[in-house]
Order: structure tokens, then C-alpha cells, then sequence
């Protein structure tokens, strides 16, 4: 019992953090309608900048903190001198472009830091395990990222839905075109999206940045599954976001952590150990097919009009 | 306009010339050189080009071109440039692999175009059982033989029980089999992960500490194995269930690690600190040649297979048509390992000692592996009997 407490824990702070990865994806294709692949590039952007600047700082929060304003310079600056030229254009154009960005941040990331990688070290008041309820000891670290995206995710939740920023951008998620109609300077808005996104996306990697390494590429792997999530919660859609990565993140653990064992049940040891990883990580893009068939536009999909 | 043509033909000729006359030995190296574990490659290529230097960057009297190919970690990238460096560049010898389902993608191509492969890393049970081959040597280990050594140290060390952790491909499950087939005490768990994509690693760490396993066995080359540390360290694991590994340490990922790495063990068959000529005069030429950088075992074979393939060369005179002498002399690993000297089995598989190594401070300060003790000697691979070729 204790087990599934702290393999649901783990699968939550999973989820978390890539609610945070796919909220940026979502609000940037649902409201612009702009396919960003290069959105993982921010998210290592944010991971490398966490490491230097912990380095330069010795201070691990302000380190985090500074990182977390230079990604969102950073996406502003991307948006300003290369993305918005591509809005009017077909998406195989952006994806092109995008994914020429993902080679090209690669690239700088290579130059700048060198192709080793490198490490994030946590202040000890994070590298200790904390005592949960009796019994269950968690790391301190996961506890935290936990927290932080809980409350990002409140944040987000309360400037989209009660501040006037949050009405025009779901406006924009509706209806672009009205809300340009009705005077709204629509480039200002695309700009603060587009960083928001970028932030979140920073905030995502140098969070994840002390449990993997920071290396080139790190941003990959996941934007797939940042794809995956807002495909099942809905393009646009925030609360879709939120709870789609809550079901990716715990399938995708508790699969990995029950499945095995439910496994050997059936098959040989040697058989079920080789099946489950494999199986493991397929339920989450079985669980894509089976939205994508029976609600195609998503769990929780953004108002349309 | 006929005059042109003829010109034309003729350069053509000329160009192509030194590959048909063979004046050049050529080597093909394939090697993971982009993305996350492209480190690695950089390593294995740094140590053969040292070899090269150490040579002066000729072989029975000809000079060496090589060419180095990115198989990106992949399989099936690994089997189309391995393809290409022989039927299109037709290399004398390929070299390399890291990856242990690379190297099996790519074997078949090796073997049936007649072309020395020598691996300088990988090493799949398959091929030191029933894919053995005349044509394929290695400079590194089999597989199971490392987590071998960890299980008898194990043993050694009276420990009781292990949970195992490690990747989902050829590699991985060799090296659990391997510590399975020495250690005395209950596996009392085993746990694969999906690779390389998986780098989180909690759900299994969580099952580890459940299952009152009195220590971990865990197998993740490359920046995973940074990873596995980072969080073994944070879920307070350190110093509660010991931790035992295979390739997860080395000088590539010591920096990363830093003191998450200190008082973890690992067995291996080449430390920097061997004290044999050939290998002090590697170690110091690789860290004077490239600066910062220190040697990885990865690099010590790669310098091995270098040695090897020019011990065959000269024997032949550079005539790489020769291959059975070719075959003949490497048999008999007449070159000086940097790990000592060691024997070839029936399966082309290295005879070898392995090593206790532990991480310490060295005299910079910095933190690199030491040799402890030796753990086995002369140790030849549980798979060779399954070998047809019979010496």
C-alpha cells in the first residue's frame, strides 16, 4: 500500500513536470496555431542557463531564477527576430523552420558549453529524504518540483481565467481573427504567449536539470510526449493539458512500476521483465489511439466557436 | 569535345587510382558521434588516433586513412554506414561499436563481405557463442564477463541479496545475466527500463528500496549512469543499500558524478592506473594531447584494436589480400595491450584478468578510479563453448 502512495507520487511529479512543458506547447499551437518542435530547445535552454548561472551565483535559487528570465528574454527574442515572420504560413513551413532551430540551438549549445554535458548539483537541504506520512520517505527534490508545478499550475489557472490578459487569450484560443477585429494588438499578445511558453518550458528543464544531466538534445525525447499530452487533452487547452499529463505521468509510471509483476503472473520471469518496459512505455501512446478515436479533438478541448 | 571527354575519363582514373592499387590501409570506424553519449565516440576516437600517432600513422610501411562514421546510437544507421564503409569504400578493416544492437545489426554485413571486424567495445553473448566468426576479433570483453567480476566480488564480500537494474537491449540483459550466473546470494528483484529514452529512474528506485534488497546492482553507460547516481543519491539511498555496478563510472561520467560516484565500486579489465609501459605512455600521451580530457576504458580498446590491426599488417607486409595470415597472426594478440598482456579464446573473445576499481581523489584533486585489487584471473567467457571455431 505504501508502495502505491510513493509510485504515485512519482508518477504525479512526472506529470507535473511535463504539464509544465506541454502548457507552454498548448498555448502557443491552440492560440497562435504555430507548431513549435523547437519548444524542447527551450526547455534545454533553460536546464543549461540553471547551470551556469547556479555555477556563477553559488546560489541555487537565484541561480533558478535568473535562468528562468533568460529563457523568457530568450523566447521573447526568438519569437521577435525568427517565429513571427512564419505566422501566416503553411505548418509544414514552421515545422521546417522550427526543426532547423532545434539543429541550430544543438549547435550553439555545443560551442558555448562543449559536448560533455553538464551537471547541476542540489544545495543539501534538497538532497535529503523527507518523512511524508509514517513510513514513506520521498526526496526532498521531487517533493519540491511537486509543489512548484502545483503552483504554477494554480498561477496559470488564475491568470487565464480571471485576470484580462487570461480573457484575451482565450479569446485568441477561440477566435483569432475577432479579437484582431476588435483592436486588440494581437503581435503584443502573440509575443507575451510565446514567452510565457518559453518560461514554462525553462522552467521545466532546470527543474528536471538536478535529476538528469544537462545535455544536448534532452529536450527531444520529452516534447514528444509534451505532443502526445496536449493531442489528448485538447490543442489549447490548459485544464486538457493539466489532467492529460496527470494521466501520461501516472500511466507512464505505475505502468513501468505494477506491470512487470502483473506480467510474471502470466509469462515466464525472463519474458515478462523484456515485455514490460516495452509495453510500459506503449500504453501511453495507446492511450493517444484511443482519445484520437473516440474524442478527436481532445479530453477537455479549448471552447470553439 | 572527344579530347575533353578522354581528359575527363582520365582524371576520373587517376582519382580513383589509390583505392584500386591499395597503397592505403584503409579503416572504417563506426562510433556514436552525435547526441548524448556522443562523448564516448569522441573518446574512442581520440585513443585511436593517438594509437595512430604512436604508430606514425603507418602500417607495414603504408600510410592509414581512416574514416570515421556516426551510427547516432542506432541500430539500424549503425548496419547502413556499416554497409557503406565496406561495399562503398571498401575499408580493409571496420572498427569500433559501442552499442552492443549495433554492433548485431551490423555483424552479418562484416561477416559475409569477409571483412576483419575488430569491436572495441561492445560484446553480445550472441557473438561469442553461436555468431562467432574467423573474421571478427575483439579488444574489449564479453558482455557478462565484467558484472561477472562484481558478482564474485560480491560474493567476497558476503552479500546476501540484490535487486538488479538495468537497460532494455542486447547489453543489458547480458550483463544481469552475468551477475546472476556468479553471485551466490537471492536476487530478490530485476527490473529492465527502456532504452535510451528512459532516464528517470523512480519508479524503479522505489522498488529497490521496497523489496529490503540488502544492495543495488545497476548497468547504465553514458550519461544514464549520471543520471542513475543523481538519483540514487537523492531518493537517501546512499549509505542505506550499497550500490554495485558495471560501466556506469569511468572518466567520462566521473566529472558529472562528482562525490555521488565516491565509494561505489566497479569491475573492469583496463584501469588508467595499470602499471604496465604501454599503458603510462597512453595515459599521459592522451591527456597531453587532448587537454582536460582523460582516457576512458572505451579509449584504452579502441588504442588496443589499433595495435592489433597494425600487428596484422606487418606480419603481411601491408598485403591486405593475405587474410588467413591476417586471421593467423591476430590469434595471437602478438601486440602490447595497454591492459597487459592477455590471450585470444577460441571465440576471438580476450583471455583477461579484471579489476576491483574504486573512485578517489588523485593528486590534482581530482576524483578518477584506482585500481583495488584483482577480482579474476585469466577469466574466459561462459560462451565460448557454444563457438563452432575450435582452435
Amino acid at each position: 500500500m505504501l508502495v502505491l502512495v510513493e509510485q504515485s507520487l512519482n508518477g504525479l511529479q512526472f506529470g507535473l513536470l511535463l504539464f509544465l512543458l506541454a502548457a507552454g506547447l498548448t498555448l502557443v499551437f491552440g492560440i497562435m496555431d504555430f507548431v513549435n518542435l523547437a519548444h524542447g530547445s527551450l526547455y534545454m535552454m533553460g536546464a543549461y542557463f540553471a547551470a551556469t548561472f547556479v555555477a556563477w551565483t553559488n546560489s541555487f535559487v537565484l541561480g533558478i531564477l535568473l535562468a528562468l528570465g533568460a529563457t523568457l528574454l530568450l523566447g521573447i527574442a526568438l519569437e521577435f527576430i525568427a517565429l513571427r515572420h512564419l505566422y501566416g504560413r503553411d505548418h509544414l513551413d514552421q515545422v521546417l523552420a522550427t526543426f532547423g532551430l532545434i539543429l541550430f540551438f544543438n549547435d550553439a549549445v555545443r560551442l558555448i558549453w562543449g559536448p560533455a554535458g553538464l551537471s547541476l548539483p542540489l544545495p543539501a537541504w534538497l538532497t535529503v529524504p523527507v518523512q511524508i506520512v509514517p513510513g514513506v520517505f520521498y526526496p526532498a527534490y521531487r517533493l519540491s518540483i511537486i509543489v512548484v508545478a502545483l503552483a504554477v499550475a494554480a498561477l496559470l489557472y488564475i491568470v487565464v481565467m480571471r485576470t484580462k490578459i487570461g480573457m484575451l487569450i482565450r479569446a485568441g484560443a477561440s477566435n483569432r481573427e475577432m479579437i484582431g477585429a476588435l483592436g486588440i494588438n494581437i503581435k503584443l499578445l502573440f509575443t507575451l504567449v510565446f514567452g510565457l511558453g518559453a518560461a514554462l518550458a525553462g522552467l521545466a528543464g532546470l527543474m528536471q536539470a538536478p535529476i538528469l544531466t544537462v545535455q544536448i538534445g534532452m529536450g527531444e525525447n520529452i516534447l514528444i510526449l509534451a505532443f502526445v499530452i496536449i493531442v489528448i487533452g485538447g490543442i489549447g487547452s490548459i485544464r486538457g493539458a493539466f489532467m492529460a499529463a496527470i494521466f501520461v505521468g501516472m500511466i507512464d509510471t505505475l505502468g513501468r512500476a505494477f506491470l512487470p509483476d502483473l506480467l510474471r503472473t502470466v509469462l515466464s520471469s525472463a519474458a515478462a521483465s523484456t515485455a514490460a518496459p516495452a509495453l510500459s512505455s506503449m500504453l501511453i501512446y495507446l492511450l493517444m489511439a484511443i482519445v484520437l478515436v473516440v474524442r478527436p479533438e481532445g479530453l477537455f478541448p479549448a471552447a470553439k466557436r | 569535345m572527344k579530347k575533353a571527354f578522354w581528359l575527363a575519363g582520365a582524371t576520373i582514373l587517376a582519382l580513383a587510382q589509390p583505392a584500386l592499387a591499395g597503397d592505403t590501409i584503409k579503416i572504417g570506424f563506426v562510433s556514436t558521434f552525435s547526441g548524448p553519449t556522443a562523448v564516448i565516440g569522441n573518446d574512442m576516437r581520440n585513443s585511436f588516433e593517438l594509437a595512430l600517432d604512436h604508430l606514425g600513422r603507418k602500417m607495414g610501411g603504408k600510410p592509414v586513412e581512416v574514416l570515421y562514421e556516426d551510427d547516432g546510437q542506432k541500430p539500424d544507421v549503425g548496419k547502413q554506414k556499416t554497409e557503406k564503409l565496406i561495399q562503398s569504400d571498401k575499408v580493409d578493416f571496420i572498427v569500433g561499436y559501442i552499442w552492443s544492437n549495433v554492433l548485431l545489426a551490423s555483424l552479418k554485413t562484416a561477416v559475409d563481405s569477409k571483412t576483419f571486424l575488430i569491436t572495441s567495445n561492445a560484446g553480445p553473448s550472441q557473438l561469442a557463442g553461436e555468431l562467432c566468426s574467423p573474421y571478427v576479433f575483439s579488444t574489449s570483453w564479453q558482455n557478462d564477463q565484467t558484472p561477472q567480476a562484481v558478482g564474485t566480488y560480491m560474493n567476497q564480500k558476503g552479500v546476501k541479496s540484490v535487486f538488479l537494474i538495468g537497460p532494455n537491449y542486447a547489453a543489458g540483459k547480458d550483463m544481469l545475466a552475468g551477475v546472476k550466473s556468479t553471485f551466490k546470494g537471492q536476487v530478490v528483484g530485476e527490473e529492465y527500463t527502456v532504452w535510451p529514452s528512459q532516464l528517470d529512474f523512480s519508479a524503479e528506485l522505489t522498488k529497490a528500496k521496497n523489496s529490503k534488497a540488502e544492495s543495488i546492482f545497476v548497468f547504465y553507460p553514458g550519461a544514464a549512469g549520471v543520471q542513475f547516481l543523481n538519483q540514487y543519491a537523492q531518493a537517501g539511498l546512499k549509505g542505506q543499500i550499497p550500490l554495485y555496478t558495471a560501466f556506469t563510472i569511468d572518466e567520462l561520467s566521473l566529472p558529472l558524478q562528482k562525490d555521488n560516484a565516491i565509494g561505489v565500486p566497479g569491475a573492469q579489465q583496463w584501469v588508467n592506473d595499470l602499471p604496465f609501459p604501454e599503458n603510462k605512455k597512453f595515459v599521459e600521451d592522451y591527456r597531453k594531447k587532448y587537454t582536460g580530457l582523460r582516457p576512458t576504458f572505451y579509449g584504452a580498446q579502441s588504442y588496443d584494436a589499433a595495435n592489433l590491426i597494425n600487428s596484422a599488417v606487418v606480419a603481411v607486409k601491408g598485403d591486405t589480400s593475405k587474410k588467413d595470415e591476417m586471421k593467423a597472426e591476430m590469434e595471437k594478440a602478438n601486440f602490447k595491450s595497454v591492459r597487459g598482456p592477455f590471450k585470444y579464446g577460441n571465440n576471438h573473445i580476450p583471455i583477461q584478468n579484471f579489476y576491483l576499481q574504486d573512485v578517489v581523489k588523485d593528486a590534482d584533486g581530482q576524483l578518477s578510479l584506482k585500481t583495488v585489487a584483482t577480482i579474476v584471473k585469466d577469466d574466459q567467457d561462459r560462451f565460448h563453448d557454444k563457438c563452432p571455431m575450435k582452435k
